[in-house]
């Protein structure tokens, strides 16, 4: 009989046959998932490499058009935010749940700054007019390249918003039960796959980044 | 097998590690480096995701094979797809269409 069997606790899925094979199944569980998600993003990292690569100009000039500061702050807020994350598994495996609560509560509020720095942004390509479609009215050479390039940036960043309004949400959920003082050191899983959850949306931020942002700046 | 404690050093250390990686390309992208500098921006993004992936995301001290298997059949994929898509789109100009 395996230890972990002795202090299984109220936890364990009758499925299992321990606790130490129920947190590997649903790690793994939500590895799978993941990579669901990295190949649905890389479909759209595969779009803008061939548009990139088609109108390689276009892109220059759309990237320039990033509002280079705040997509650096953003960059900031999330790694801290990954950061939180990882202190609250630690936490959470030591048995400190009011810890682990507060930092999932910090990390959740890196997300909702995150969302607020892209909102300012969008507004300001709104003004700009560098919306694609019918409030289109940015002034660049070769116009329908560039607006393919905010096509695909809206998109992406949508998206990953969209990801980061979940992984908020999700975070919120597990630091209540944090709270509650759910989780132990036998029992944390929630914790740990909602933590990768949120690290992988750091990763796709980690792409966007020097793909939106950067290839613009090359000329100085 | 136990699950591992990472301890919170680490991911200070690699979260420090994220933040001058992440310094470095937002100061590189001002400097002309010409060719380079979407090779050198990207492969800053490789790290940087390596270093989540690896410490952050447990990869590194998971204990469980299976999951590598997950995680690097999910990284090969996405080789695939974007290798594949890049080699034909790259290379449509090589030859030239016969009739043109």
């Amino acid at each position: 009989m395996h230890d972990s069997q002795v202090i299984a606790g109220e936890h364990l899925r009758p499925h299992y046959a321990d606790m130490e094979q129920q947190r590997e199944t649903a790690t793994m569980g939500m590895w799978v998932f993941l990579i669901t998600e990295i190949i649905f993003f890389g479909g759209l990292f595969t779009a803008y490499l061939v548009y990139r690569s088609a109108h390689y100009d276009a892109w220059l000039i759309g990237s320039e058009h990033m509002e280079f500061w705040i997509g650096t702050i953003n960059t900031v807020i999330l790694l801290c935010s990954s950061l939180f994350v990882a202190l609250a598994v630690h936490a959470a495996q030591v048995g400190r749940n009011k810890m682990c609560a507060l930092y999932l509560g910090l990390a959740a509020a890196m997300g909702l700054l995150f969302l607020g720095f892209k909102g300012v942004e969008y507004h300001q390509h709104f003004v700009e007019g560098a919306v694609p479609g019918s409030l289109w009215h940015l002034q660049v050479p070769d116009a329908n390249s560039v607006q393919m390039f905010f096509y695909i940036y809206f998109v992406m960043t949508g998206l990953h918003a969209l990801h980061v309004t979940i992984g908020v949400i999700l975070l919120l959920v597990i630091a209540w039960y944090a709270l509650k003082g759910r989780f132990s050191p036998q029992y944390h899983t929630p914790v740990e796959i909602s933590g990768l959850y949120w690290h992988f949306v750091d990763i796709v931020w980690i792409f966007l980044y020097p793909l939106l942002y950067l290839i613009g700046h090359k000329k100085a | 097998m136990a699950e591992h404690v990472v301890p919170q050093k680490t991911y200070i250390w690699v979260w420090a590690a994220l933040m001058l990686l992440m310094m470095t390309t937002a100061g590189l992208s001002r400097v002309n480096l010409g060719e380079w500098s979407t090779f050198v921006a990207l492969a800053i993004a490789v790290i940087k995701a390596m270093l989540v992936v690896l410490f952050f995301m447990h990869v590194r001290y998971e204990s469980q094979k299976m999951t590598w298997v997950v995680v690097i059949a999910g990284f090969f994929w996405l080789f695939l797809m974007l290798g594949l898509t890049m080699t034909d789109y790259l290379s449509r100009g090589y030859l030239g269409v016969a009739g043109h």
